[in-house]
C-alpha cells in the first residue's frame, strides 16, 4: 500500500498548515500536566508537561529507559502517575481503567492472541463492547481490507510473517476507532526495508482514519519520517518538543543535536559578539567560528557549535578566507556508501570531524584517500550554537 | 600421505574420541532405553505373562504358560482371569470408584492449584523462588510420613478434633478419618505440587502484554482471564491434571491409611489379591486392566502435546 508522495503531502497539509501548537487558542487533545511517575526511588517520568493536538502523529523519541514507554503506558492506563494529571479530550484520566479509556494500543510485541485467528483477534475488542455480530463482521472485513490482510483472515498469528502480524495488530487496535491510538515501537520488529515501506503506510492510514497517533520510538529516522511533532526525551524529562524541521535545524541542546541525525560538536569560548554576529574561539576545533546571528550569553562563556556533517565542505586547497570557519586535518577514515561518502578528518587538536559529501557525479577514482591533508570549511550560517 | 595408514598412527585416546563422535549419540540415547527395557518393559511382560496363568499352590504360585513336551512347546493361555474380572462386579466397582475419586481429586487440586500457580507466576523474582521452594519442600519428607501426619490431624483424637473440642464448637469428636473425604484430603495434599508446577511453567511463560491487550480492548480483568489467560494455560491444566489423575487412580497408601473399609479403590483390590489371597494371576490381570485404562488418557495427552509443539515450531 505504498502511497504516492503527492497524496501524503496533501494529506499532511492539515496539521502542518494549521500548526495548532503555535496557536495559543488551540485546545490540546491530550494534556500532560506536571506528570511524574516513580518506581521505588527511580523517576521514570519527572514532571513532564506536554500538549498533543487532534490529528497529530506525535512521536516520543529517546533511548531506552528515557521514560517514553512509561508516558505511553500512563496514557493507556496501565500505569497511574505518581503525581500530575492526564487529560484526554478534556477528561481527567485519573483512576480510569484501561478498558474504559478512549485509547487503544499497538504493542511492541504485537500481543496478538495466539489461540485466535486474524479475524477473531480483530473482532475481539468490538465483541467486548457488545457490537452485534453482523456489524462486527463488516467492521472487521473493512479494517482487514484497509491493512491488506483480507486474504489471511483465517490464519493464526503463528502462521504470519512479522510484517503481517504488525498489520493485524494495527487493525485490531484501530477497529474500535479509539480517540487516540498508542503505538509502542510500531516498526521495531521489522527489518529495514519493510520498516521504510511501512512508515509511509502507517502515515497514510493515519490520514485516512483521522485518529490521533502517539508513538514511542528510539529510531530518529522513523520519528522524522512519520511524526508531525517529536518530543525528545532523556532521563524522564522532555528535552525539546518540535517539528522534525525545528529539532534538526534548531536543537536546544547537545543531547537533541546528537540524537537527531549526526553532528560534530565543537567546544569553544565566545570572544566577540554583536547584534548581528558572534565569534567563538575553539581550541578543540583549532579555529575561530563565525556565526551570522547573535547568541544569548556573555563573552568568555563556553558554547558548543553544532556542525552537521553534510554542511561541511572538504577541499584539498585552503579556501579563500581562512580566518574563520575553516580548519585543516588529515583524512583518517573513509566510508563509501555509494550515494554519499563519509570522511573522518583528524584535526591537529586530535578532534575528529565527520564530513559527508554527496557523490553527485561519477568519479574515475575516489576523490580523497587515507592520510590526505584536507581543509574542512563551512558557511557562517551552518553552525547552530548550543549552551548546554 | 605417509606409507602408514592413518589408523595406525592414532593414539588410543584419539581412536576412542573418533569412535565416540561416531557412536556417542547412540550410546547416550541408548542408556535410558536399556534402563526402560530392563526395569519397565521386562517386568511388564512378566506381569502380562502371569495374568494369563492359573493360580496354583506352588512356588511360584501360578502355572507355567510354556510346557516342554518332547519335540515342541505348548503355550497355554488362560483368559479366565480377565473373564473373572468381568464376572465379579467387585472389580468394576473398584475401577469406577477409583476413577471417580481420582477425577474429583483432580478437579479439587486444579481449583486450589491454579490460583497458587498464578500467584507464584506473577510474584516478584525473589518472592517467586521462595514460593516455588515451598511447593517443592514437602518432597523432602517421606510420602508415607506425611500421610501418617494426616492421620494425626484427622483422627478421632487428632489435632482438629482436639482444637474444636477445646474451643467448645463441638462436644463430640467428628469422624473425619476413615472416610472418603479423608482420601480426598490425602490425594489433594499429596499431588498438589504436581498440579502447581506444570501450571506455573505455562503461566510464567505467558506474555503479560496479552492480558494488557485484552484490558486495552475493553475486557474487565476477570473477562481477560477467561478469554485469554485460561485458554492459553490449557496445556498446563492438562499436564497437571494427568499428573494428578493417573497416579491417583492406582493410589494404594492413601485410601489404605486414611480411607475407611468402604473406600474401594483398585490399588487396594490389587494389594488384597496379591498379599491376602495370594492369587497372583488375578492380581496381574487387575494390574494389566488398570494399565490399559490409563494408557488411553496418556496417549491422548501425548497426542495433544505433539500437536502443540508442531504449532509452536
Amino acid at each position: 500500500m505504498l502511497v504516492p508522495e503527492a497524496v501524503l503531502d496533501r494529506a499532511h497539509e492539515d496539521v502542518h498548515k494549521t500548526q495548532p501548537w503555535n496557536n495559543p487558542d488551540a485546545v490540546p487533545f491530550i494534556r500532560f500536566e506536571n506528570v511524574t511517575k516513580k518506581f521505588g526511588d527511580f523517576y521514570a517520568v519527572d514532571d513532564v508537561s506536554l500538549d498533543i493536538y487532534r490529528h497529530e502523529l506525535f512521536a516520543l523519541l529517546g533511548g531506552s529507559g528515557c521514560g517514553k514507554t512509561t508516558l505511553l503506558r500512563m496514557l493507556a492506563g496501565f500505569e497511574e502517575p505518581t503525581s500530575g494529571k492526564i487529560y484526554i479530550d478534556g477528561v481527567d484520566m485519573a483512576g480510569v481503567p484501561p478498558y474504559e479509556r478512549p485509547t487503544n494500543m499497538m504493542f511492541q510485541s504485537y500481543a496478538l492472541f495466539p489461540h485466535m485467528n486474524v479475524e477473531q483477534n480483530v473482532a475481539f475488542g468490538l465483541l467486548q463492547d457488545g457490537v452485534s455480530r453482523s456489524e462486527t463482521k463488516q467492521l472487521v472485513a473493512d479494517m482487514l481490507a484497509l491493512v491488506q490482510m483480507s486474504k489471511f483472515a483465517k490464519r493464526k498469528p503463528h502462521q504470519l510473517s512479522g510484517g503481517q502480524r504488525q498489520r493485524v495488530a494495527l487493525a485490531r487496535s484501530l477497529v474500535k476507532r479509539p480517540k487516540v491510538l498508542l503505538l509502542d515501537e510500531p516498526l521495531g520488529a521489522l527489518d529495514k526495508k519493510l520498516r521504510e515501506q511501512t512508515q509511509f503506510e502507517l502515515v497514510n492510514i493515519q490520514e485516512k482514519v483521522g485518529t490521533t497517533f502517539v508513538m514511542v520510538t528510539h529510531d530518529q529516522e522513523e520519528a522524522m519520517t512519520m511524526a508531525s511533532r517529536i518530543a525528545v526525551m532523556n532521563e524522564g524529562v522532555i528535552n525539546q518538543t518540535g517539528t522534525p524541521f525545528e529539532l534538526y535545524e534548531y536543537p536546544n541542546s547537545r543531547y537533541t543535536a546528537n540524537f537527531l541525525g549526526q553532528v560534530n560538536l565543537v567546544e569553544g569560548v565566545l570572544i566577540d559578539d554583536d547584534e548581528k554576529y558572534a565569534v567563538i574561539k575553539s581550541d578543540e576545533g583549532g579555529c575561530e567560528i563565525y556565526i551570522d546571528h547573535a547568541v544569548q550569553g556573555h563573552r568568555g562563556m563556553t558554547f558548543w557549535a553544532a556542525l552537521r556533517p553534510e554542511r561541511l565542505r572538504l577541499t584539498k586547497e585552503p579556501p579563500e578566507n581562512i580566518k574563520y570557519n575553516c580548519v585543516s586535518g588529515k583524512v583518517e577514515e573513509i566510508g563509501y556508501l555509494g550515494g554519499i561518502s563519509t570522511y573522518h578528518v583528524r584535526l591537529a587538536s586530535g578532534k575528529r570531524i565527520k564530513v559527508t559529501e554527496p557523490n553527485s557525479t561519477r568519479q574515475i577514482e575516489p576523490r580523497y584517500t587515507w592520510e590526505d591533508p584536507v581543509w574542512v570549511s563551512w558557511e557562517a550560517g551552518a553552525a547552530s550554537v548550543l549552551n548546554k | 600421505m605417509t606409507s602408514d595408514t592413518p589408523e595406525k598412527s592414532l593414539s588410543l585416546k584419539q581412536r576412542f574420541d573418533r569412535w565416540m563422535i561416531k557412536h556417542g549419540r547412540v550410546l547416550v540415547i541408548g542408556i535410558p532405553y536399556v534402563w526402560l527395557f530392563l526395569f519397565f518393559l521386562v517386568p511388564f511382560l512378566i506381569v502380562l505373562k502371569i495374568s494369563f496363568a492359573m493360580a496354583e499352590y506352588a512356588q511360584p504360585p501360578y502355572s507355567s504358560l510354556f510346557d516342554w513336551i518332547e519335540e515342541g512347546v505348548t503355550v497355554t493361555l488362560n483368559f479366565g482371569n480377565y473373564l473373572f474380572l468381568l464376572s465379579d462386579n467387585l472389580y468394576a466397582t473398584a475401577y469406577l470408584n477409583s476413577i471417580r475419586i481420582a477425577a474429583i481429586s483432580t478437579v479439587i487440586t486444579l481449583l486450589i492449584g491454579y490460583p497458587m500457580a498464578y500467584g507464584i507466576a506473577r510474584a516478584r523474582g525473589s518472592v517467586r523462588s521462595i514460593l516455588l521452594m515451598l511447593v517443592i519442600l514437602p518432597f523432602w519428607t517421606s510420602f508415607l510420613i506425611r500421610v501418617y501426619a494426616w492421620i494425626g490431624i484427622l483422627d478421632r483424637e487428632g489435632l482438629i478434633n482436639a482444637f474444636l473440642l477445646w474451643t467448645g464448637i463441638i462436644t463430640e469428636p467428628l469422624i473425619m478419618r476413615q472416610t472418603e473425604g479423608a482420601v480426598f484430603v490425602g490425594i489433594v495434599y499429596t499431588y498438589l505440587p504436581f498440579m502447581i508446577l506444570p501450571l506455573y511453567s505455562t503461566l510464567e511463560k505467558m506474555d503479560v502484554s496479552l492480558i494488557e491487550a485484552a484490558l486495552d480492548l475493553g475486557c474487565k480483568p476477570w473477562k481477560a482471564f477467561l478469554k485469554v489467560t485460561l485458554p492459553l494455560s490449557m496445556p498446563g491444566v492438562l499436564a497437571g491434571s494427568l499428573l494428578v489423575f493417573i497416579p491417583s487412580v492406582g493410589e494404594f497408601v492413601i485410601p489404605e491409611l486414611l480411607g475407611g473399609p468402604n473406600t474401594l479403590m483398585i490399588g487396594r483390590t490389587l494389594w488384597n489379591e496379591f498379599f491376602a489371597n495370594r492369587d497372583w494371576p488375578i492380581a496381574s490381570a487387575v494390574a494389566i486392566a488398570m494399565l490399559v485404562f490409563l494408557v488411553v488418557p496418556i496417549m491422548w495427552f501425548q497426542h495433544i502435546q505433539t500437536k502443540q509443539e508442531e504449532r509452536q515450531s
